[in-house]
């Protein structure tokens, strides 16, 4: 036996398969087999190993590294391999001991189990045979586990624990299946829906760059590469906050310890703006940070989204966050540097850009297993701290390949505090023209137009910066100028967002469409005006601009009146200019 | 009774492989006894059957294979503390330095510790008062936090740490404070201006000091920052302080490291850092913060120098990405006369947000953050324009932005290292800068606050 880290080589483990869960030393300690060599298991340990002697036992599970589903995971927060953090600090104060077991969800708690489905139907894997009220805002849906057909027997209401049966099931073989309210999956296998369907509607999130320029589909998958300091895990956070997916899973995967405590803190404070409840009502955490086990961290991105999959399957929209998945991959670049594997690119496996596309096609649009052909979606959100804020990285590069939403962070941006720092110009969304139908047909028939113009004057101003740094701002005639102005306006007034701002930190797409409407509407009626001969720096000078700047602190519910009443003094100063001529 | 084993196999850098052992335990703590009766430590990396490699802490000069003799210990690396570690000066292995006499341990404790569970920390939210208006005004520190000074060789890192040591205090608060440093292999003459500074504003009857010099041995420098927190955690955690650490220089720190990854033969990752440099690193940083129903806080201020001031170093880059928020110190602002010379863009204090505002600082202290960078930012763009261009090519209002860029410098960022300014002055002097710009301009602050703080007379 043999002890490297987070490796321990242990002998004698013929019997046990790949990937099964053991349990490592005297104290307990869990892992899992990740290689075999004739009877040489190769275990990643998910704890410290500080201690191990040769000689100590090594007992096999016999069972993959799998999750518990069912009523209590909202509202949790877990770390890597699914142990409640909540309660390790009731028995164990304020650190993590090592070799503790607490069970993922609680069994002394007692749901209200009221059936949807009656003695005799028949049923098969993924349909829905009760419900139980988890939260305020999430209705737990009690399905079928995979696999599983045949005729009910018996189910009953009542007041259960998620040991208790709650329904017994006559398979088609005839044997008798007890079913609760818990389900087992492995974590490293995708749960099975029945069709993949293309993602078409957008996942609003109130972020205006988001929403407006790159939109990400309920579904699909994005990436926020960016260099530290550059907001990656604000955007995260907003997105937790204020995307419309019914459940949240917030993977913090190697990251700070304090963020993990801010949204622990932050979500229970905040409403939902569309359901009036808390936020945390619908999340689930998972929080491995940085300083605990290395292991721990690869199994916690599967841990998570296992669980997304599971309300997916309820036919829930589903929004996860992985919070980074750099530090996910590093963990991998641990994991293989000890087993002495031929490393590729920067020391990173060869098998990475395998791995993060085995993660990021977990997500998806799908019809769900069972009769009522309900659908669900997963949008899986990643963020990558590259190595030095050089996208050129491997992790970078291969999660690129995957996804479709590059959401390119600038360090640039960040340092003039331009939040949320994501360059529009290098930034990219493969779904905008589906989506933008969908927004054209939902929102407003000039979606689309007033994002293509707002984007071709932002690609304007970057080419007459050009010219403005090689001969001055003078050389430039009226017309480009007040395609600078307007730019800026885009820039200052729509793009930047605070998101510590109590009104400014979500914005509604009618908002954001009467916005964009209103700074352009400045471009046009400027255009006309500077046409008909009015000054240039008096247009520049109106103060209806001013208004427009703090548009973005207005309320919603104060937004059609306010808005109509700049528009209306926008057009009268802008004609004054005119009328002066 | 300890089984003394004379098998060293094999020794290279600071590594030694000993055979034939029995239950030897992975991270354990070795004593070698050379054939002079001299004692060093090791501490246990590998183990593989009956094969151990260890790692020496204090160099191998003088071992020998067939006359010294190595003793494994049953536990890890720990550190004795006690109340009476304050105003001491230790080793970087934790042996009084000072002349002293040994610390009546009250505890032994680990210097690995146990990570601390998210779920039991309590978020930092209490400002700490610097009196440097950079990071007061713009990167606030709160405690709890972890702010690493990022500076290069011969920029002034200790002049501003030994400041923010000397200066820190909660408003409003006389709780019991305490600060610990950890010199990790720096010059004698670095160390000596931390001490003499100590010494003489009496800082020194509440410091603990951990010193690992540039000629002590490099491996022991993995142990010293454990050394430290190990302390500062007890101070914080059973003794109910609020500790500052002070840990100068990480770079030294993971050079040590990056020497016993490169003697163990693993796959480099970049710059031939060890692959887990993140990992160690977090390990470290991580143990700043504070925790729930318990009254001590530990708040972190790790220097590191960034080789050639390149911020994409790995060092930098890593430390970044765990620690939340970074002072950089710039050369250019060095060269202008700039004291402490920080390059407030690139700057950044992750936790300000919670540490700021009504009832913290001032209500209006988050616009006019917001506003002072974006002013700032754009003043240094009309400027590096004018550069190419020549003044003449500016906007009028380019130009007062230029203006209001070189008064932020001189006035607001550059202090000296013995003013303390109170959080007002910093602020009033925000508002006194911004007199400069027109109002149209100040868009990142809301109406009220503006008709409330704008000195009157518009300059």
């Amino acid at each position: 036996m043999k002890i490297s880290g987070p490796l321990v080589i242990a002998e004698g483990m013929r019997d046990a398969g790949m990937f099964d869960v053991v349990r490592v030393s005297h104290e307990h300690l869990i892992g899992e087999i990740i290689e075999i060599h004739g009877d040489r298991a190769s275990v990643q340990v998910y704890e410290e190993t500080a201690g191990l002697k040769p000689g100590e036992p090594v007992v096999s599970t016999g069972a993959p590294l799998s999750v518990e589903l069912g009523p209590g995971l909202i509202e949790s927060i877990y770390d890597g391999i699914q142990r409640p953090l909540d309660a390790i600090k009731a028995i164990a104060g304020t650190n993590i001991p090592r070799g503790i077991e607490v069970n993922a969800l609680n069994r002394e708690k007692r749901w209200n189990f009221v059936p949807t489905a009656a003695q005799g139907d028949a049923v098969k894997g993924g349909d829905v045979i009760g419900t139980v009220q988890e939260t305020a805002t999430v209705l737990h849906r009690i399905m079928v586990p995979p696999g599983v057909e045949g005729t009910l027997r018996q189910i009953k209401g009542g007041e259960y624990t998620v040991l208790d049966t709650v329904a017994r099931i006559q398979t088609t073989g005839g044997d008798t299946v007890e079913l609760t309210m818990m389900q087992k999956w492995p974590v490293r296998v995708e749960r099975p829906y029945k069709e993949k369907l293309p993602p078409n509607e957008p996942l609003l999130t109130g972020q205006r760059v988001i929403d407006t320029f790159f939109p990400v589909a309920k579904g699909g998958a994005a990436c926020v590469p960016g260099p530290f300091g550059s907001g990656k895990t604000v955007v995260q956070h907003q997105l937790a906050k204020w995307a419309d997916a019914e459940i949240v899973v917030y993977i913090g995967c190697g990251e700070r310890g304090n963020e993990m405590t801010d949204v622990l803190m932050e979500f229970p404070e905040l409403n939902d703006p569309r359901s009036g409840e808390s936020l945390m009502k619908r999340t689930v955490l998972i929080a491995n940070t940085s300083n605990m086990p290395v292991a721990a961290r690869e199994a916690s991105v599967y841990t998570g989204i296992t669980i997304a999959e599971y309300f997916r399957d309820m036919g829930y929209s589903v929004a996860l966050m992985a919070d980074s998945t750099s530090r996910w991959a590093e963990a991998l670049r641990e994991m293989s540097g000890r087993l002495e594997e031929m490393p590729g690119e920067e020391g990173y496996p060869a098998y990475l850009g395998s791995r993060m596309a085995q993660f990021y096609e977990r997500s998806g649009k799908v019809v769900c297993l069972g009769s009522d052909n309900r659908e669900g979606a997963l949008t899986v959100i990643g963020a990558v701290s590259p190595a030095g804020g050089d996208i050129s990285e491997p992790v970078t590069q291969a999660t690129l390949r995957i996804v479709k939403v590059y959401w390119g962070l600038d360090s640039a941006l960040a340092y003039k505090r331009h939040f949320p720092a994501i360059n529009w110009l290098s930034s990219y969304s493969l779904y905008l023209d589906r989506l933008c139908e969908w927004l054209n047909e939902n929102i407003s028939p000039d979606w689309k137009q007033l994002r293509d113009d707002a984007m071709r004057l932002l690609q304007q101003e970057s080419e007459l910066e050009e010219i403005v740094r090689l001969v001055g701002v003078d050389a430039l005639s009226a017309e480009d100028r007040l395609v600078l102005e307007v730019a800026k306006s885009i820039r200052e007034d729509y793009l930047h967002q605070n998101a510590f701002h109590e009104v400014d930190t979500y914005a509604s797409l009618h908002k954001q469409n009467r916005l964009m409407r209103m700074i352009l509407s400045y471009y046009t009626e400027g255009h006309e005006a500077l046409k008909a001969g009015a000054g240039m720096q008096a247009l520049f000078a109106i103060d209806a601009r001013e208004r427009i700047g703090r548009a973005k602190y207005i309320p919603e519910d104060e937004v059609d009146a306010s808005f109509d009443e700049i528009e209306k003094v926008l057009t009268r100063q802008i004609a004054a200019l005119t009328e002066k001529q | 009774m300890q089984k003394e084993y004379k098998t060293i196999q094999e020794i290279a850098g600071p590594l030694m492989l000993v055979n034939h052992v029995e239950g030897v335990s992975y991270d354990e703590l070795g004593e070698i006894e050379l054939a002079n009766g001299q004692i060093r430590r090791c501490r246990v990396l590998e183990v593989n059957g009956d094969t151990v490699m260890v790692q020496l802490f204090e160099g191998s000069a003088g071992i020998n294979l067939a006359e010294s003799k190595v003793r494994f210990l049953g536990r890890g690396l720990e550190l004795a503390v006690s109340q009476d570690m304050l105003g001491r000066v230790f080793d970087g292995m934790g042996n009084p330095k000072d002349g002293g006499p040994k610390i009546i341990p009250e505890q032994r404790l680990d210097i690995n510790g146990t990570p601390m569970n998210p779920a039991a920390r309590d978020y930092p939210a209490e400002f700490i008062q610097t009196g440097v208006s950079a990071i007061d005004g713009l990167n606030t520190l709160v405690r709890g936090q972890k702010l690493p000074v990022f500076s290069g060789s011969g920029l002034p890192h200790a002049n501003l740490a030994a400041q923010i040591a000397r200066q820190s205090k909660v408003l409003g608060t006389d709780s019991s404070f305490a600060v610990v440093f950890a010199a990790i292999g720096i010059t004698y003459e670095e160390a000596e201006f931390f001490t003499s500074d100590f010494r003489r504003t009496g800082a020194i009857e509440r410091a603990v000091l951990f010193m690992n010099l540039a000629n002590d041995p490099a491996i022991e420098r993995i142990a010293t920052p454990r050394m430290a927190l190990t302390a500062a955690e007890f101070l914080a955690f059973e003794k109910h302080m609020h500790v500052l650490v002070i840990l100068t220089d990480i770079t030294n720190y993971c050079d040590a490291l990056r020497e016993v990854s490169a003697a163990k033969k693993e796959v480099p990752g970049r710059r031939g850092y060890p692959g887990y440099l993140y990992t160690d690193l977090s390990t470290l940083y991580e143990r700043a913060g504070r925790k729930q129903g318990l009254e001590g806080s530990i708040t972190m201020i790790p220097i590191l120098s960034m080789p050639e001031d390149d911020k994409t170093h790995p060092i930098p880059d890593l430390t970044g990405y765990i620690t939340e928020g970074q002072i950089i110190l710039s050369r250019e602002l060095f060269r202008k006369g700039v004291t402490p010379p920080i390059d407030v863009l690139p700057s950044l204090s992750r936790l300000k947000d919670k540490g700021i505002g009504h009832g913290k600082t001032r209500e209006d202290h988050a616009d006019t953050m917001n506003q002072l960078f974006a002013a700032y930012s754009r003043g240094k763009d009309a400027k590096e324009l004018a550069v190419i261009l020549g003044d003449a090519a500016l906007t009028d209002e380019d130009k007062l932005f230029a203006q209001f860029s070189d008064r932020f410098e001189t006035q607001y960022v550059s202090q000296g290292y013995d003013a303390n300014r109170t959080i007002e002055e910093t602020l009033n002097l925000g508002w006194d800068l911004m007199k400069i710009l027109p109002r149209g301009e100040l868009k990142r602050i809301r109406d009220e606050y503006l008709d409330k703080y704008m000195p009157a007379e518009k300059g």
